[in-house]
């Protein structure tokens, strides 16, 4: 039987894995989307792993909430993408840095 | 789960800007481009109905509604009072200008509204779900806002760059709640608070959870060391767009604030103080000093909405209802100031031409002695100097911050704020001291001009009379 903590771990190494992703990658825009899926996914975990081991239902139902604004994030991220590589002609971290100061 | 009556009763304001945002995007989609002014008529009564809908609300106490979801309390109708008017003077200054670089289109107005109920939602949360919803409304509205303007490739970048930087702040935001969640076994926040106050969960990991927490808002206020995506965002978005983040939303961010810490959190108070007090002396110190290297007078607002950030959270770190109720009254005063001088900006604008380096506004007082004299109100008032209406949040602040024993914190901040005082000069010095570059006449709407008069004169008379609006945001936290 899996406990609580393995759960959690899971969670928080997904989190990790999601935020060294936003950190350290310095070429695609479309990873950057993918980690910051990943992180809402890690969010989930914990949710599920807590509602179920405290037998609280209600964590569950902010993880359907979670997964809608997910997905209505990526639709809106993915837009401004194409918008940005209409302009741009790229989607390559490096190049989006044309404010400074 | 059981609605009643009363309920919806008090959900209406929120229910009517829905209704509406719904029915402006069916109506628009059919109106013919000669009528497309019957959008923003539209729009502006949505938030002229939703005012009348909340000031009808008397709440003598506040009422939990919707399961605990949803609560209605003296705080909340000020705080959507304060976001109507602003959201208000946000469409009616953004008008000619939107005209002018041919954004006036429909889901400009759509979006607009959608984030305003957001802003309403956010305020009126009591439960860590409706306060993400609410945010994620408010967020998800403002990414598109930005990138509205789809050939420039500066809005684009920016838009990009704030969607990444916020889902980020979300998603760390999200996992301090689930794991604050997990500890306290509830979502609402006065459970949340009592769970924590029978002292048996371990303080280690609530602190845990609490970084998690407060570096998510952190991102949201646009606070040091989390302040990135603020300057590109203010520089790179259309400027009726950067008029809209840097007001109202503002508001909104205190609202969630303000239900995170003080009324789920209050028995950590301890521990959110010290992360205030290094993310508060981070943001006056940086905001004031690099606006000062600036030359393209959005991104100088930019740092200067950061330092601002900082003096509001000068008035939360001190975790009492005065320390609240002055932060509450220099998030207004300072969402009515940054709503005049960006609407400056929009009236200098004109079709082909963005007002937005300092240069700029080189001898607007041969152009316009009136706008130079309210555009010099506005920045007097963001440096913080009396009578102007600036002075007085600070002094608000300030004062409660030294009753509190952060005696160094208020000399810092005052001491930054001097620096600071010299950027917001160097406009006062720009406009009346040297010769315009630009001498195209003014072409401003008479609506505009009623309107930037009277924010300027507001901000000089309540600056002459602080204390009906300072009553106000006390009676209302307390």
């Amino acid at each position: 039987m899996l406990a609580l903590s393995d759960f959690l771990i899971v969670g928080a190494v997904l989190f990790c894995l999601s935020i060294a992703g936003i950190f350290l990658n310095r070429k695609n825009i479309i990873i950057l989307l993918m980690c910051i899926e990943l992180m809402l996914l890690a969010v989930n975990m914990n949710f599920i792993a807590f509602s179920h081991f405290s037998g609280d239902i209600a964590g569950q139902v902010f993880v359907f909430f979670i997964l809608t604004v997910a997905a209505a994030e990526a639709a809106i991220g993915l837009a401004i993408l194409v918008v940005l590589f209409r302009n741009k002609h790229t989607i390559n971290v490096e190049d989006i840095n044309s404010m400074k100061g | 789960m059981n609605f009643t009556v009363t309920d919806l009763s008090l959900m209406l304001p929120e229910i009517f800007v829905l209704s509406m945002a719904c029915i402006i995007l069916i109506v628009d989609a059919y109106l013919p481009e000669r009528l497309r002014d019957l959008t923003y008529q539209l729009s502006q009564g949505t938030l002229v109905g939703a005012a009348i809908l909340t000031l009808g609300i008397q709440p003598e106490s506040s009422t939990l509604l919707m399961s605990d979801l949803f609560i209605s309390d003296a705080m909340s109708v000020v705080l959507k009072s304060f976001v109507y008017l602003i959201v208000f003077a946000v469409l009616l200054y953004s008008r000619a200008y939107l005209h002018n670089h041919k954004l006036f289109c429909g889901e400009y107005f759509v979006l607009v509204l959608m984030a305003t109920l957001g802003m309403m939602v956010m305020i009126s949360a009591h439960h860590l779900l409706t306060l993400y919803l609410g945010l994620e409304l408010l967020s998800l509205s403002l990414y598109a806002l930005v990138a509205i303007q789809r050939d420039s490739s500066q809005a684009s970048e920016a838009a990009m760059k704030y969607f990444v930087l916020g889902a980020l702040a979300s998603g760390i935001l999200l996992y301090g709640m689930s794991i604050l969640y997990g500890l306290t076994g509830t979502l609402e926040l006065s459970e949340i608070a009592k769970a924590i106050a029978t002292g048996q969960i371990e303080p280690q990991l609530l602190s845990f959870a609490l970084v998690f927490i407060i570096a998510g808002l952190a991102f949201k206020l646009g606070a040091v060391p989390f302040h990135m995506w603020l300057p590109d965002v203010y520089q790179g978005a259309p400027t009726a767009i950067t008029l809209f983040i840097g007001s109202a939303p503002k508001l909104a961010a205190f609202a969630m604030v303000m239900r995170i810490l003080s009324e789920a959190l209050p028995d950590l108070h301890h521990d959110w103080q010290n992360m205030l007090i290094i993310l508060a002396v981070l943001s006056i110190a940086l905001g004031n000093i690099v606006a000062i290297a600036q030359t393209n007078i959005k991104r100088m607002l930019a740092y200067s909405t950061i330092s601002h950030m900082g003096f509001l959270m000068l008035g939360l770190l001190v975790a009492k209802p005065d320390g609240y109720s002055a932060a509450m009254f220099y998030t207004i005063v300072y969402a009515l100031m940054s709503m005049g001088g960006f609407a400056m900006l929009l009236l200098l604008s004109r079709a082909g031409f963005d007002a937005e380096n300092l240069d700029d506004l080189k001898g607007l007082n041969t152009r316009s002695p009136w706008y130079a004299f309210i555009m010099m109100v506005i920045m007097l008032s963001m440096a913080g100097i009396p009578p102007f209406l600036g002075f007085w949040a600070k002094w608000a602040v300030l004062s409660q911050v030294v009753a509190h024993g952060f005696i160094w914190l208020a000399v810092l901040a005052v001491i930054f704020s001097v620096i600071g005082a010299f950027y917001y000069l160097r406009i006062v010095r720009l406009m009346y001291f040297e010769e315009p570059s630009d001498t195209a006449p003014l072409q401003v709407n008479t609506d505009m001009h009623l309107a930037v008069s009277v924010n300027g004169l507001a901000i000089l008379a309540l600056g002459i009379l602080p204390q009906p609006l300072l009553q106000v945001c006390i009676q209302s936290i307390s």
